[in-house]
């Protein structure tokens, strides 16, 4: 499983070799450094920690600047951590860049959703509503809560609540393109979140079984 | 932004030459019929210009054979392969979609006079 972190920059539309406008999400990938690594031996699973952006040393503490200083590595604003088959292969401090993917390839990507606050059952479960006119007076109510025979709200229903700002994976987007000395990685389609936000790439789950 | 702005810049072509709407376009169009390319030619009044940077694009409306025919076509795209002015159009409006409601005599443009002065050098 190869990853990096990155942060998105926004979308545009890029022109491919077949002359059609594709809309594209512009990532700025890495450069990440190989801070920790899991084995199965001593941790029960296989994983490298990976470490990117600058972080703002006065926000650090002294036991947080010691898991560092262990390795000689700078102090890096984010950590996240990717299960990988065989670890041996990495060694900490190891630099990874946006160029561990290549054009073509299939790539999940995590983020964090935009916060929509407590949204209603239209916005939150695609209800359909009431009623505009006519006396109603159920315009956008999530109506029923279920049967009155169980005498109490199932489980799971569906109500209004707090929606976005969670984490949330879209699978199988296409890398358009990669530049590692630009720490750039093009992918078709959307990412979650909103611009600047964190986001974890991946090598696809589903393309990789196929 | 500047990665967009440095990715957009890229497959930006800045080789055309202006035009407004009013205008009458021939453009050529790469057209991939099984394997083959050929150039398709498509001349009509340009009724609108819509967005900026390499999303910028433009209308072509013509009658063909009686019947409206409009393209919309991507400024910066690969498949435009040439674009010429034929005709300079008087409009007071930058987007000519009452043109779609007017038949016949109605549906013309005045032609705006091009004075082209030359340079010294």
């Amino acid at each position: 499983m190869k990853g990096i972190i990155g942060r998105k920059i926004g979308m545009m539309q890029l022109f491919d070799e077949a002359g059609k406008s594709v809309p594209v999400t512009v990532i700025s990938a890495g450069p990440c450094t190989v801070t920790e690594i899991r084995t199965k031996d001593k941790n029960g699973y296989n994983a490298v920690q990976l470490g990117f952006g600058k972080a703002n040393m006065k926000k650090v503490t002294k036991p947080v600047e010691g898991q560092y200083k262990k390795h000689n590595l700078a102090v890096l604003k984010h950590l996240r951590e990717f299960r990988v088959e065989d670890p041996s292969v990495y060694e900490i401090g190891q630099e990874i860049k946006a160029s561990v993917f290549e054009a073509g390839q299939y790539v999940d990507v995590v983020g964090t959703s935009i916060g929509k606050g407590f949204a209603g059952g239209i916005k939150r479960h695609h209800f359909n509503g009431g009623p505009k006119s006519h006396g109603s007076m159920s315009h956008r109510k999530p109506c029923s809560g279920g049967a009155t025979d169980a005498a109490r709200t199932i489980k799971g229903t569906r109500k209004p609540g707090h929606m976005g700002a969670g984490r949330v994976t879209v699978q199988g987007l296409k890398v358009v393109r990669v530049d590692s000395d630009k720490n750039l990685l093009v992918v078709k389609g959307a990412v979650p979140g909103a611009k600047s936000g964190l986001l974890l790439i991946k090598e696809s789950v589903k393309a990789k079984k196929k | 932004m500047d990665l967009i702005k440095m990715l957009a810049a890229e497959q930006m072509k800045n080789k055309y030459e202006d035009f407004r709407p009013g205008d009458t376009v021939k453009v050529q169009l790469k057209v991939v019929e099984g394997g083959k390319e050929r150039y398709q030619t498509f001349e009509g009044i340009c009724i609108a210009k819509k967005n900026s940077g390499l999303n910028e694009s433009f209308i072509l409306r013509k009658i063909s054979n009686g019947i409206g025919v409009e393209r919309t076509i991507l400024l910066h795209s690969p498949m435009l392969h040439s674009l010429t002015v034929t005709r300079f159009g008087k409009v007071r409006k930058s987007k000519l979609y009452y043109l779609r409601d007017k038949v016949g005599k109605k549906a013309r443009v005045k032609e705006r006079k091009v004075y082209v002065t030359k340079r010294k050098d």
